[in-house]
């Protein structure tokens, strides 16, 4: 089980990536923060960087405006 | 008219002043998170600003942006230097009129004790995120998401992860219009963040 933006709870697999849990999550949004137990992840790594059972994912929108 | 400096600070917090003199920020954007930010700074005590943007004061800035009639046209980090300084005459202002990319941030804003995001565009909201993990990862970053609109102070939150802080709703869209009492609250929002970080451990 992983946890997202520590509210959504969401079954863990083994090999599941960044992207799989966007897709999941249905977080098409590209301007987006993601976070694996607070360390940042870069978007190149969405596709490959495996996320560990049991961590936290952040995802932050980046909402235009200032 | 002879005054003492600290005269200006004697109803701040005790002892915020003593830390924040000592502190240096760097600010990216002088529009309306970063013109916002950077006068509570001063007035906060803060020692030294980096203060980045490359554009020039339009009148359609002045209904959120802290700059006057006479500023528009000038460049926004030589009129927000003046004011700056019409507050506090003595905090060291250093400005930086390139345009900011990946490439250059790292070294326009190297030592500085904390880092703030005031662009208005998400996909350089992005970008400086992903650049400053990449080669400031120890040195906290503050950022906005999330300020158009008007009304639902209630939804306006800052939400920590690891060592960055967003300030915001994440949601409300500048296409629906700058109201500048929102604006104003996020960026003392992110303006509150960076005291208290940098205050951390020093009471």
């Amino acid at each position: 089980m992983i946890t997202v933006n520590n509210r959504d709870k969401l079954d863990w697999q083994a090999g599941m990536t960044v992207s799989d849990v966007l897709k999941r999550m249905k977080y098409d949004y590209s301007l987006i923060s993601v976070y694996i137990d607070e360390k940042y992840i870069p978007e190149e790594e969405y596709n490959s960087r495996a996320v560990p059972d049991k961590s936290s994912i952040q995802v932050i929108h980046l909402a235009h405006g200032g | 008219m002879r005054i003492n400096v600290e005269d200006i600070f004697i109803r701040n917090v005790p002892g915020t002043r003593e830390r924040l003199i000592k502190c240096r920020a760097g600010i990216a954007g002088c529009g309306g998170l970063g013109s916002n930010i950077a006068v509570t700074l001063v007035r906060a005590g803060i020692g030294e600003l980096i203060i980045a943007d490359y554009d020039r004061v339009e009148l359609s800035n002045l209904n959120r942006q802290y700059y006057f009639l006479e500023d528009v046209g000038r460049l926004k980090t030589e009129a927000l230097t003046d004011i700056l300084h019409r507050i506090n005459p003595q905090v060291k202002i250093t400005t930086i009129t390139e345009k900011l990319n990946p490439d250059n941030i790292g070294e326009f804003f190297s030592g500085v004790d904390i880092m703030v995001e005031a662009f208005d565009q998400g996909e350089n909201k992005k970008w400086l995120i992903n650049r400053w993990s990449g080669i400031n990862n120890d040195i906290p970053l503050v950022c906005g998401s999330g300020v158009a609109g008007f009304g639902k102070s209630d939804e306006l939150r800052t939400v920590k992860v690891g060592k960055h802080y967003y300030c915001g709703d994440q949601s409300s869209d500048m296409k629906e219009g700058l109201c500048p009492a929102r604006v104003a609250i996020v960026a003392n929002m992110q303006a509150n963040m960076v005291i208290e970080i940098l205050m951390k451990g020093k009471m």
